[in-house]
């Protein structure tokens, strides 16, 4: 293991304690710790099991799967600006979690919203697949997924103006800024398996985008299927960022900043950049995941919010030295 | 080392080659001249199977890794997308081979490919930063890295200087002299005569002439694809040929 990948999971690690370790709660680190290995009486075995565990799993998941989404779509499209909710597969679900807010079906039964992401991401796949074809390059599938981005934002946005009262108006508003609060067990178990089988499919591409590097007809002509890297791309990001907006709504940046603030620490191979920017995504994740919780303890402020106040000056910092001559 | 027959390819219902039939053994650099738009560039990808074609390619009949493992192909467009270091990009050649870049085969073909291009002083350097020059250096020696009997270059010396231009047909003719079988698609008639042991001549999708450079520089021929005629001046490093 190199360096830079040793200091990632320790970073991830200390992160995810320090993340099981903040809360409203107020004990220390060492009975909380004991309470969640050993269980026992009283609220706090609870406290961290079902809270606290929950919310530092998805921390780790939904940030390494947007991290490492990030990294495929970048180096399958080799663009620096491409990023996870560019299929589209993202706006579908956070508009099949809207309607479920919206219809009162979330109150109704716990497991709706999440259900419901889930099947508007699934439709979401389905017109991609139908929209951008077994074959057809890159551009047919930014373009299948920009239509599919704006319909769901039409969807949102229809929804969100025929909501029946300000308050469910008021949930949608806060669901779609991205939360990780409020998790249970059951979110992790909902999430993950997808999540995992996209991250293995993702990784069966790491030669392809490696080869890709040298364009698509070179990368063809070193053995790389074309159609099957895109089927496995176009799965594997769709299995990850489809769960992760279920359970923890619409978060940005992640998957557009981390490939790039790791990409120089790779040596730029997009084969290497898929693990560092999984750890990173995660690391950053949770995070963003603490700081909600530290800032604003009694305010509820939103993680894709603070995501992206911090996304975006990196962003102009990147343009900054892009334009001051190195290259991204 | 490559056999083509009756390959034809049609895109957007207008015939863009037609009927090729071409055999490339060992030991022989090929020179695929033409006009712009004859079907050089699309002959290679037929062959490789890398668009679709009908008639027969016996490199795209075979399962795309023992194919890589078979011919090189270097595009037309030079394309490098990411700041990678010269010998990531010489490594990415071996990812035909079962290491993929990792083995200790694989770094002594990626370490031959680098010493033979010369590029020994530049393996950590960004290969996006290099000159143009340098940037084609480092490609031929990735494609050189993939250790393959056969090489497809398509234009490879285009928008090289006129050293580079020379120094990438010896190399070629080299290849060629190690019983390598080598097809470059070239514009400069005069390099493509000197060093090429065949040349292949193409005219709107079909091969008007294929044999000994001297036989298929004919003014006749040169007229009929590119309505030029050459003039021919006997130097004593052999014979230059400038169209005119």
């Amino acid at each position: 293991m190199t360096p830079l990948f040793r200091l990632l999971v320790a970073l991830v690690l200390a992160l995810f304690v320090t993340s099981l370790l903040i809360g409203p709660a107020g004990v220390g680190a060492l009975a909380s710790l004991k309470a969640l290995v050993l269980g026992g009486d009283g609220p706090l075995p609870i406290v961290m099991r079902q809270i606290r565990l929950p919310r530092a799993l998805l921390g780790v998941a939904v940030g390494a799967g947007l991290g490492l989404t990030g990294a495929a779509m970048q180096g399958y499209l080799r663009n620096p600006l491409a990023e996870p909710g560019l299929i589209g597969v993202s706006g579908m679900a956070a508009l099949g979690a809207v309607i479920a807010i919206q219809t009162g079906a979330s109150l109704a039964f716990a497991l709706a919203l999440p259900a419901a992401a889930l099947a508007g991401a699934a439709i979401g796949i389905g017109l991609l697949v139908a929209l951008a074809g077994p074959r057809g390059g890159s551009v047919t599938l930014i373009l299948a997924g920009v239509a599919i981005s704006a319909m769901a934002g039409a969807g949102t946005a229809l929804v969100l103006n025929l909501s029946p009262n300000p308050y469910a108006a008021n949930e949608i508003i806060f669901w779609l800024m991205g939360s990780l609060a409020d998790r249970s067990l059951v979110h992790v178990a909902l999430a993950l398996p997808p999540m995992a089988l996209g991250a293995a499919l993702i990784a069966t591409t790491a030669r392809g985008l490696d080869a890709l590097t040298l364009g698509e007809a070179a990368a063809q002509a070193l053995g790389i299927d074309a159609t099957t890297l895109r089927w496995r791309l176009i799965a594997g990001v769709a299995l990850i960022v489809g769960p992760a907006t279920a359970v923890a709504g619409a978060i940005g940046f992640v998957g557009l900043v981390v490939p790039h603030l790791l990409r120089p620490w790779v040596g730029a191979r997009p084969s290497r950049l898929l693990p560092a920017s999984a750890l990173g995504g995660a690391a950053l994740l949770l995070a963003a995941d603490i700081a909600v919780r530290v800032i604003t303890p009694e305010r509820d402020l939103k993680l894709g919010v603070l995501t992206a106040i911090v996304g975006a000056p990196l962003f102009l910092h990147l343009i900054w030295k892009t334009r001051s001559g190195g290259r991204i | 080392m490559l056999r083509l027959e009756n390959l034809s390819v049609i895109r957007r219902n207008r015939p863009v080659l037609k009927g090729i039939d071409l055999t490339v053994g060992a030991s022989e650099f090929i020179g695929l001249i033409g006009p712009n738009g004859a079907g050089k560039s699309t002959l290679m990808e037929a062959a490789l199977g890398l668009i679709p074609a009908t008639g027969q390619s016996s490199l795209a009949q075979l399962p795309a890794a023992a194919r890589a493992r078979h011919a090189a192909y270097l595009p037309q467009a030079k394309e490098i997308a990411w700041p990678v270091s010269v010998r990531d990009l010489v490594s990415l050649g071996r990812l035909a081979w079962p290491g993929g870049g990792g083995t200790s085969a694989d770094r002594q073909a990626i370490d031959r490919a680098i010493t033979r291009m010369g590029l020994q002083d530049f393996t950590h350097r960004t290969a996006q930063r290099l000159s143009g020059g340098e940037q084609a250096r480092a490609l031929i020696a990735r494609a050189l890295a993939q250790d393959t009997p056969l090489l497809l270059a398509d234009e490879p010396i285009a928008g090289l200087d006129p050293a580079q231009q020379l120094a990438t047909m010896r190399l070629f003719a080299e290849l060629a002299r190690e019983r390598r079988g080598v097809v470059a698609s070239i514009h400069d008639l005069g390099l493509a005569a000197r060093f090429c042991t065949r040349l292949v001549l193409l005219a709107q999708g079909r091969i008007i002439a294929d044999g000994p450079p001297d036989e298929v520089l004919r003014d006749d021929l040169m007229t009929r694809a590119f309505g030029i005629t050459l003039c021919r001046v006997q130097t004593p490093d052999g014979l230059a040929i400038l169209p005119v």
